[in-house]
């Protein structure tokens, strides 16, 4: 099975600082998969740069078959990547239907398709009762559930989530973690960048942990949360001699 | 919830037919030609306004040097008319692709630009068009430009004797420039602009070719804003730079849709039904001596509306949102 999304040993520099170094990962049709580290592993920076908002310095990304290290944010998305934001990017001054709109607007030219697509998308994430709100009226969670509705109207074949369980409360996570499965049930892969591991770990079929910029450790989530490279990277020595 | 919609569309246009067939018949009624003059200059800047916030109000890009294009439309026609003796209607078409190709050309570099530095570029943008206007020889330059009158015609577009094909035609722009708002507001452009607007990087990662939106909404947005410069100068009959290319048109184009509601259907009609009348009428009574008094007026209401109701003075009629949590 050929993978849906590879990168190649990907790297980024800011200046002095190597965010990404080396990376090579690969994400095959209908997995979910975590991407998970510490803070400042890397994790946005990989994101962003398969979501195309910034080329690498070096190294290659192939989604589908195809080279799209080069392609802009707005190819990648046509091609068939979705994402969402960690720090929501509503269109504040629009409502929650005219968000998703934009979204569908990708693969529906006619409004009326755009607009049935968006409500179909608004029934699926659960949103379809606010779908008149204005995007600015809605709670944390619903703007979340927001970004990834949106997200979903391009009819993605990749969906990237950027910490979208993060600061929710438990009802709302566990909410959020039954609609991640059902995106993927809808025959979406995912790549999903997670700082709560408890939430994350049950969720995904493979783990990917970054830290300082490199793939550390990559496989079952219940292998990687025992892995003492992982236990180190998160807690220090001490606690990795324990294990 | 696509009824609702839909039918909040219908009532939009019902509403404008309705206005547009009223504003058709005050002439029966308003004889007197300084009233009428008003009527023909809020029915102007109520299109301009409209046309100023495709670009400014809808896709975000603030733009006060508007001024460049109205100019450009009365230029290029009356250029054309009296050099090469190319009617004013032809003039006015040419006006509209001169100025959205300049608007285009414009946009390449300076759309790149964010926030403030774009609004800054404009204003400088259209200052060097006025000084190029002022130095250019065989445009006139200061002196400008006679338009020569030889009785009424609508060929040539020129009325001595009465006011009211002036008066129906700044009608006709003003809702040439609602509908086309109306129309794009549910089109694809409609949503790319107000995409770019709120969140230009979100707006990209769902597809939205963002620099082309805004090359879009400039080229649309400068071709009316000329067609009303067109307009203006056969309705002068003179043009000068400063008569046509001024800083003040800037400001006149941008101030009723702040007003009325920046990025509203509704704001640019409603804010240049208030405002024109407003100015006018204390520049006609004070006369020449009290020069700046209808600047002052507006400059206070804008100050006043801007604190008490940034959103314009249409959010005073938009229904309350349900804005109660659904959980």
């Amino acid at each position: 099975m050929s993978a849906l999304l590879e990168t190649r040993g990907v790297w980024q520099r800011f200046g002095g600082l190597v965010a990404n170094s080396d990376v090579s990962i690969s994400v095959g049709r209908g997995e979910i998969v975590g991407l998970i580290g510490p803070n400042g592993a890397g994790k946005s920076t990989l994101f962003n740069l398969i979501a195309g908002v910034l080329p690498p310095t070096q190294g290659s990304i192939l989604f589908d078959g195809e080279d799209v290290t080069k392609l802009p944010a707005a190819e990648r998305c046509r091609r068939g990547i979705g994402r969402t934001f960690q720090v929501v990017k509503s269109f504040e001054t629009m409502t929650v239907i005219d968000n998703v709109i934009v979204g569908a607007l990708v693969r529906n030219t006619v409004m009326r398709e755009a607009r049935r697509k968006a409500h179909e998308v608004l029934e699926f994430t659960g949103l379809a009762a606010r779908a008149d709100v204005l995007a600015s009226d809605l709670v944390p969670a619903e703007k979340r559930r927001l970004e990834v509705a949106r997200a979903l109207a391009t009819e993605p074949k990749l969906l990237l989530l950027d910490e979208v369980l993060t600061g929710l409360t438990p009802t709302e996570a566990q909410t959020g973690v039954a609609l991640v499965r059902k995106v993927r049930d809808a025959g979406i892969t995912v790549l999903m960048v997670e700082h709560v591991m408890e939430i994350v770990m049950p969720l995904v079929d493979r783990a990917i942990v970054l830290d300082l910029g490199k793939v550390l450790v990559e496989g079952k989530p219940a292998d990687v949360v025992r892995d003492p490279k992982v236990i180190k990277a998160y807690l220090g020595d001490r606690h990795a001699v324990g294990a | 919830m696509d009824k609702d919609f839909a039918a909040r569309r219908r009532r939009d246009l019902i509403i404008a037919a309705a206005l547009a067939t009223i504003a058709a018949l005050t002439p029966l009624f308003v004889k007197d030609v300084v009233v009428q003059n008003i009527l023909i200059l809020t029915l102007m800047y109520a299109g301009l306004s409209q046309s100023w916030n495709i670009l400014s109000g809808y896709c975000g890009q603030i733009s006060l040097g508007h001024a460049l294009y109205f100019g450009l439309g009365a230029y290029t026609t009356e250029l054309l008319f009296t050099k090469f003796g190319v009617l004013p209607w032809f003039g006015m078409l040419a006006g509209g692709v001169v100025s959205a190709l300049i608007a285009m050309g414009l946009g390449y570099p300076f759309f790149r630009l964010r926030g403030h530095y774009f609004v800054i570029a404009t204003i400088v943008i259209a200052e060097i068009g006025l000084l190029l206007f002022h130095n250019w020889e065989w445009a006139g330059a200061a002196m400008g430009i006679t338009i020569p009158i030889r009785g009424d015609s609508w060929l040539k577009f020129q009325f001595l004797r009465t006011k009211l094909p002036y008066f129906y035609f700044a009608l006709a722009l003003c809702c040439l420039a609602w509908f086309v708002t109306w129309w794009l507001e549910n089109s694809k452009w409609g949503f790319w602009w107000r995409a770019v607007k709120d969140n230009p990087e979100a707006a990209e990662s769902l597809g939205v070719d963002v620099f082309n939106s805004k090359m879009g909404a400039a080229a649309v947005s400068a071709f009316l804003v000329a067609v009303g410069g067109s307009f203006y100068a056969q309705f002068v009959s003179y043009i000068d730079p400063e008569s046509v290319m001024g800083f003040q048109f800037s400001l006149l184009m941008a101030l009723p849709a702040v007003l009325g509601g920046i990025g509203t259907l509704w704001g640019p009609v409603l804010g240049a039904a208030i405002l024109i009348p407003l100015t006018e009428l204390t520049r006609f009574k004070f006369g020449g001596s009290g020069r700046g008094v209808d600047l002052i007026v507006y400059g206070t209401l804008i100050v006043l509306i801007s604190l008490a109701l940034p959103r314009g003075l249409l959010s005073l009629f938009s229904r309350p949102k349900k804005t109660g949590a659904a959980r």
